[in-house]
């Protein structure tokens, strides 16, 4: 005789389980009611994904960057105290409201997670990749870093010491790194190119001229 | 005593694929997801905390299989029922079923700059005074749980519970997450970054000279 296990269903007491399980669905099915509600506005939607997808992204960070290679007052302003400086340069937002700029050197190399959710500094790298918000990267980041560098080619000297950042409270962490060698003379705009958006997380390098 | 997304240190996950910068959603409904999360924020009903509550509180069998957006968009419609902006007979048959009362506050298209410019700062003047300088020496907390609250919302993740660290910085006084997660009030207090010697978390460290920084607030900590 064949008997079902006592506690295998597949719904529990949450009220999102009542939704459609498909999640493009589910999302629809919420969207069409908080409409008919008059709870969301569709435009002010469209509006949303507009400005993550065509405004603010990494290379507002890039630019963060470029102009702290190139001018050290600026730099020094920005790892005694980011916001200001940040802010004046109009990069200031949800989930930017606290930045604090970590310098890679010859000695130390920062990364940055957020084991417990996703945490990312939005108005300077706009929203996380995929790969941060995964499982693989949340979990292995802060005991195995130099493993996960190596998922990204990247491979560090030997005494270099690492240091990697959870985020855990509202603080969002920028990694400015090491400005590459070859690069003496460049302006701010063409330093920008060299910039990556995992290179301010701190699972890349800076892009050699 | 601990919930499935404090996953941090966890063994057994595989590869990080890494991505072109520009990628942003894998799905067409992602964007969709993450705006109705947003925009819902603006009706007031909920804090970053009680979001945040709300993804961890997912049954750990749906958080291991949902996709990101999938936890957002499950833990909204549960935030949405338990504050009463929405009936579960409205999310089991799809439609809306009469009127509501937060019509007013709904966001605006033209809102939109404004408020994603805006955020929500987290630092807030305390009276509680700083007990740690820099360079001294603390202890976390031995529980990776909320104090007050049993099963309650917590930001100190389990592998550094109960680990020896320096302080590393004050961050200044910021939202207590503990508390503001459960209508107990922002009970702003001193935030630092803590530095834990990989050696001091691991058994098996890659290097002798690495660290793990966590911001923890002065109430995760005591003297060593």
């Amino acid at each position: 005789m064949i008997l079902p296990m006592p506690h295998d269903h597949t719904h529990d007491d949450h009220p999102h389980s009542l939704l459609p399980s498909e999640p493009a669905l589910r999302v629809k099915a919420l969207e069409t009611i908080l409409t008919q509600k008059g709870l969301i506005d569709p435009a002010a939607l469209d509006e949303i994904i507009d400005t993550y997808e065509n405004r603010i992204g990494p290379r507002n960070g890039a630019h963060v960057v470029a102009r702290a290679w190139s001018d050290s007052a600026f730099r020094a302003a920005l790892l005694e105290d980011a916001d200001p400086v940040v802010s004046e340069l109009g990069y200031y937002g949800r989930q930017g409201e606290h930045i604090v700029a970590v310098e890679n050197t010859d000695d130390v190399h920062n990364m940055v997670v957020c084991t417990l959710c996703s945490c990312y500094p939005w108005p300077l790298l706009g929203i996380p990749p995929g790969w941060y918000k995964s499982d693989a990267y949340r979990a292995r980041t802060v005991r195995e870093p130099r493993k996960v560098l190596a998922d990204f080619g990247v491979e560090l000297p030997e005494n270099m010491a690492v240091r990697v950042w959870d985020s855990t409270a509202e603080v969002r962490y920028l990694v400015i790194p090491q400005r590459p060698a070859g690069t003496e003379g460049m302006s701010e705009a063409d330093l920008m190119d060299l910039v990556t958006r995992d290179s301010m997380i701190g699972c890349g390098l800076a892009k050699a001229p | 005593m601990t919930r499935v997304h404090d996953m941090g240190a966890r063994f057994g996950d595989g590869p990080v694929v890494p991505e072109p910068e520009g990628v942003q959603f894998h799905e067409n409904w992602h964007p969709r997801a993450l705006a109705v999360t947003l925009a819902c924020g603006s009706l007031g009903l909920w804090n970053i905390d009680v979001s945040r509550h709300a993804r961890e509180s997912l049954s750990p069998k749906d958080y291991a299989r949902f996709s990101y957006y999938e936890k957002w968009i499950s833990a909204l419609a549960d935030m949405l029922v338990e504050k009463g902006a929405l009936s579960s007979e409205e999310l089991a048959s799809g439609q809306a079923i009469g009127p509501s009362d937060l019509v007013s506050r709904k966001l605006a298209e033209a809102a939109v700059a404004e408020v994603l410019a805006k955020g929500a700062p987290a630092d807030r003047p305390s009276n509680v005074a700083p007990l740690y300088r820099t360079g001294d020496l603390v202890k976390a907390r031995a529980f990776p749980e909320n104090i007050a609250v049993p099963g309650g919302h917590t930001r100190l993740p389990s592998y550094a519970a109960g680990a020896t660290g320096r302080i590393l910085r004050l961050h200044g006084s910021h939202v207590l997450p503990d508390s503001n997660a459960h209508g107990r009030g922002e009970a702003p207090e001193p935030l630092y970054a803590v530095a834990f010697r990989a050696s001091d978390l691991w058994a098996h460290a890659e290097h002798p000279r690495d660290e793990v920084i966590v911001d923890m607030w002065q109430s995760y900590l005591g003297a060593t």
